[in-house]
């Protein structure tokens, strides 16, 4: 595997130093650092889009659909999924989540990382190719971008020309229109963050708060920013997932690779069809493959680490072998084993399933499961026990020892509720303040509870008892908390 | 104050900070072009390093944004010093910016944005701004954060700390009495009275009878001989054992003592004394917060005029 195969040098242009000559130089000072050289990758070849690349467009739309239309639903009338920051609440449909059910985002990351194992064992680089937003928001600007101005032939002629009215209004317009994608990405995402439709408001009469404005400009500039001029330098030397990834591929991954056996020595189309008998393979050198590669490389190179997965050169390929009446899949998604051991295609998928697999899948699904239930099964109240700190315990009227708590009494349901408190685990032991009291939804109310016990009966340090809190209207949702009773040294 | 006691030390500081910031850029710059080896095309492919038999490193250019990205991290790192105090303690920075001067400055916006909301309450009488629910609730976070650490989150006290729910209170619960209370403090003393009681016995037999005033556990006969002993506690106590507030001396017929209820607990009191001290808080909260703190407190014993006290 080939990771860090030179590309586009000054050298390979044929316009560097070294070329030829009697006295060629053994050595020459090179620089680290160069302009990165403008990739103008081709929409596609033929007219209609290629198999994978409809499946591309399918995930644009998908993901999109996700997150430019997600913060506009409501549920219960109120927005379905908000992440609300300033009050520390979770919504996600039904569901509410406090910060205290943080744990649940921690099985969400882990449920993330393990996918991408998976995902990443069984074909390589299926995130980035389908779904990484980078991916997704360089394809939509490139959309634009084509849209304005012209396909890959005219986007480097119009490159090279003069700097004309033409040139200006298009480049003008192709902004413009970038950075309104940009804006709308970026009040999108605040709009998860904040009420969009309050947000949406604000920003119609120009009343949006210093922070939102913030937000917004800054996910607005960093989509425009990374979608638009970024572009591939943000998977080759920004992201950390492109360069770990490799470690999680094996000679089973399903990878994007050219056949090197069946497509060398590569030609060019000549009159006679027989290319076997002017001593060809399959590969005609179009060159398209290299055309439609968003990074800039040629697949016929082997495995690069630039290779973000998205089979647009599959799809390229695929094409000029049907025009030229040869078998598809010179460029194809298969296994290093395969290429190397000639393995009949029906047993290259069932290799795909090896032990590394199968247990991705068991614990991705295990922690599903497990979240499921954890979500399934909780309780919307939440009590916290707080001793005072300084009176441990105090004397009453009755010779009575008294110790006083205060619970913070947490409804996380979006309904109010009457909530009983009742005490046990030792002799004796009563409420006295109000053992019944109000929350409200969502609301966090801080109880002073007073409990006693007989002096003489209360035996001198820490006595264990606990707590239960129950919904008067639901025996379902109850609390038991764990505290001490204080009795005094005699 | 400087941190070091010799001002040779801010010149050895700002020297090695700026050296090194500006020998970041010179390594950057001395390190952007290399020197390579040509290959047998006649281009500079490899670094000529060789690990585990076949791993090779490329010369792979850089983007050029990105060494960019270095030479603004020392342009910011330079301003920073410039604007900023970093260079030792001599050199205050264009910006005089100080982490006191922040803090004054955080605290003078809050006081301008929360003293007029206290102030509306100061001009207030304490009977009414205790019947205010918003007072109620400032006056509860108030008495949270600086009065219940003694008295209790419940305002119920404990052994050594009085119970503020009760109307009487050692010294006074007037409206006015509270915040004098709070404003200035309170200090009284019991002294050791065991030597003039006399025998252990005769101090156990008045401890009894201070005990008999509530009606608590006591011995009755040691109580009546202990009744002609309480003269001696009257001085200070009265001659019903009410207290007296003038001089913070409390009422000692209650059931539940403030330094304990038991007999051995008032033999104790009795033997070595008590000495009580209430801080002031005169340097701590403003006039305002302590008529809202004095409010709260003065709400327990007229729940009509405020909200319960349980109810938090």
């Amino acid at each position: 595997m080939r990771t860090d195969a030179p590309r586009r040098r000054a050298h390979d242009r044929g316009d560097g130093a070294g070329a030829g000559g009697a006295q060629a130089p053994t050595e020459v000072v090179i620089s680290l650092y160069e302009k990165r050289p403008e990739i103008y990758p081709r929409a596609r070849v033929g007219a209609s889009l290629g198999r994978f690349q409809r499946w591309r467009w399918i995930f644009v739309w998908l993901t999109q659909f996700v997150f430019y239309a997600g913060p506009w639903f409501t549920w219960n009338g109120r927005q379905a999924v908000l992440f609300h920051l300033v009050q520390r609440k979770f919504y996600l449909f039904g569901l509410v989540l406090w910060p205290q059910d943080v744990i649940y985002l921690t099985g969400l990351l882990v449920i993330s990382a393990l996918s991408l194992f998976l995902f990443t064992a069984v074909a390589g680089r299926l995130w980035c190719g389908y779904a990484c937003p980078q991916t997704v928001y360089t394809e939509i600007f490139m959309w634009i971008e084509r849209r304005i101005e012209g396909d890959r032939a005219k986007r480097m002629a119009l490159d090279r020309s003069a700097w004309t009215a033409r040139k200006v209004a298009l480049k003008g317009a192709k902004h413009a229109a970038w950075i309104a994608v940009g804006l709308w990405t970026g009040f999108t995402f605040v709009g998860f963050f904040t009420p969009i439709r309050e947000l949406a408001a604000e920003a119609l009469h120009l009343e949006l708060g210093p922070w939102e404005t913030f937000w917004i400009l800054f996910y607005g500039f960093a989509t425009y920013g990374n979608a638009g001029w970024m572009r591939e330098q943000v998977c080759l030397y920004m992201c950390p997932y492109a360069r770990f990834q490799s470690a999680m591929f094996d000679r089973d991954t399903l990878i994007i690779t050219y056949d090197n056996a069946r497509g060398e020595p590569r030609g060019a189309i000549g009159r006679s069809r027989d290319r076997r008998s002017r001593g060809l393979g399959d590969c005609v050198d179009c060159g398209f493959c290299m055309q439609v590669c968003p990074t800039g490389i040629d697949i016929r190179k082997g495995l690069q680490y630039e290779c973000i997965g998205c089979a647009a050169c599959i799809d390229a390929c695929d094409y000029v072998m049907r025009k030229n009446e040869l078998p598809v899949g010179l460029i194809r998604y298969t296994t290093m084993r395969a290429l190397s051991s000639k393995q009949p295609a029906r047993d290259v998928l069932s290799h795909v399933f090896r032990p590394r697999v199968v247990l991705y899948t068991v614990v991705v699904w295990g922690i599903i499961a497990a979240i499921g239930v954890s979500l399934a099964l909780r309780v919307p109240l939440k009590v916290d026990v707080i001793r005072d700190r300084r009176a441990l315990a105090r004397e009453v009227e009755g010779e009575r020892i008294e110790n006083v708590y205060r619970l913070q009494v947490m409804n996380t349901s979006e309904q109010p509720h009457s909530y009983d408190v009742r005490a046990a685990g030792m002799a004796g032991l009563l409420i006295a303040s109000s053992p019944r009291f109000d929350v409200g939804p969502e609301q966090t109310q801080t109880v002073v509870l007073r409990l006693q016990a007989p002096g003489a009966s209360v035996p001198p340090g820490a006595n264990r008892i606990e707590l239960q809190v129950q919904a008067a209207d639901d025996a379902a949702v109850a609390v038991r908390e764990k505290t001490v009773f204080f009795g005094l040294r005699r | 104050m400087s941190d070091f006691t010799s001002g040779v030390w801010d010149y050895f500081v700002a020297i090695i900070s700026i050296t090194s910031i500006a020998g970041c850029a010179v390594f950057l710059k001395m390190h952007s072009k290399v020197r390579a080896k040509l290959d047998e095309q006649g281009r500079p492919q490899t670094t000529d390093h060789v690990w585990d038999e076949d791993l090779r490193e490329y010369q792979q250019p850089m983007p050029r944004w990105w060494v960019v990205l270095f030479y603004l991290t020392v342009a910011f790192g330079l301003t920073y010093l410039l604007l900023f105090p970093g260079l030792g303690t001599r050199y205050k920075g264009v910006l005089k910016w100080t982490s006191v001067g922040q803090f004054r400055s955080e605290v003078a916006t809050a006081d301008a944005r929360f003293g007029p909301m206290f102030d509306a309450f100061l001009h207030r009488d304490l009977v009414d701004v205790a019947a205010d629910p918003r007072a109620h609730q400032i006056g509860e976070r108030i008495f949270l954060n600086n009065c219940s650490q003694c008295h209790g989150s419940d305002a119920r006290g404990g052994n050594g700390f009085p119970d503020l729910t009760r109307e009487e209170k050692i010294w006074g619960g007037t409206p006015e009495a509270i915040e004098t209370t709070i404003t200035g403090g309170r200090e009284a003393t019991m002294p050791p009275l065991a030597a003039v009681v006399g025998s252990d016995d005769d101090v156990k037999d008045l401890a009894n009878y201070v005990r008999s005033l509530s009606h608590s556990t006591h011995d009755a006969a040691r109580a009546s001989r202990g009744q002609p002993k309480f003269v001696i506690c009257a001085a200070c106590h009265g001659p019903e054992g009410k207290g007296n507030q003038q001089i913070g001396a409390p009422n000692i017929t209650l059931a539940v003592l403030r330094y304990g209820s038991s007999v051995d607990a008032v033999v104790d009191a009795i033997q070595h004394g008590h000495h009580g001290v209430m801080p002031a808080w005169k340097d701590v909260l403003t006039p305002a917060q302590i008529h809202l703190a004095a409010a709260y407190v003065y709400s327990f014993s007229h729940p009509a005029a405020g909200a319960k006290p349980d109810a938090h």
